[in-house]
């Protein structure tokens, strides 16, 4: 089980493989890679910086990461999320999720992303431009997390 | 206690972080932001809105009753937008 908050970029194949290198009890590998996307309309010079509160985030990845240990049998789960300065097309969130059965992966892997999403402390500050916009939280991600609520 | 603030908080209050001995009587959350809207306008129209303020004591994420200590560390920031 691996959490990493990094500035650098992620090679989603090599994380695949380490993960499941001689791992032959491994049936099904999740991998959910998020992107940064074009946020403005017509699409113009745009970048984004994403902030984080660095000891917290470390600390509430690892316990949702072992939360979902204790509710799917995963082998293994890494997640990595970047930080800093992202321009559309960039990866920006990975999480790999391992399991003998899909059902599992699949699960555990919705159930992460949709963590992530909600309480995870990283906040997107969106530039357009001369533009400078905090992006808001959305109530559609709290509807999708709450349904792991139970 | 070591105030923390993050994204659309920070720039509202213009600083990332500062060290406050707020009187005993100050024990919750709630007690805490109600005692730093105090300290300046821009802590005032920053934590006036609670559905914007998250709170996060040592690492954890908080509600307004709960404690807080000489020693702490305290976060504030707004709902959160990552992934």
């Amino acid at each position: 089980m691996t959490v990493r908050v990094q500035l650098e970029d992620f090679d989603t194949a090599h994380e695949l493989d380490r993960m499941t290198a001689g791992q032959t009890q491994i049936g099904a590998v999740v991998t959910f890679t998020g992107l940064v996307r074009d946020f403005a309309n017509p699409a113009t010079v745009q970048r984004m910086t994403l902030e984080h509160y660095p000891g917290m985030t470390q600390r509430q990845l690892e316990a949702i990461v072992a939360e979902a240990r204790q509710r799917w049998p995963l082998d293994d789960c890494l997640v990595v999320h970047r930080y800093g300065e992202l321009v559309p097309g960039d990866r920006i969130v990975l999480v790999i999720t391992a399991s003998a059965h899909r059902q599992a992966a699949f699960e555990a892997s919705a159930f992460l992303v949709d963590w992530l999403k909600t309480k995870a402390p990283f906040w997107k500050l969106e530039e357009d431009g001369g533009q400078r916009r905090w992006v808001e939280a959305k109530a559609s991600d709290d509807e999708a997390a709450s349904r792991w609520n139970r | 206690m070591k105030v923390l603030y993050f994204a659309l908080l920070r720039e509202r209050i213009g600083v990332p972080e500062e060290t406050v001995s707020p009187p005993a009587e100050v024990r919750t959350v709630a007690e805490l932001v109600t005692w730093l809207r105090g300290r300046s306008e821009q802590h005032d129209a920053a934590l006036a809105n609670p559905a914007m303020v998250r709170v996060a004591v040592n690492q954890d994420y908080a509600q307004p009753g709960d404690a807080v200590r000489p020693g702490d560390e305290i976060a504030f920031f707004p709902p959160v937008t990552g992934g």
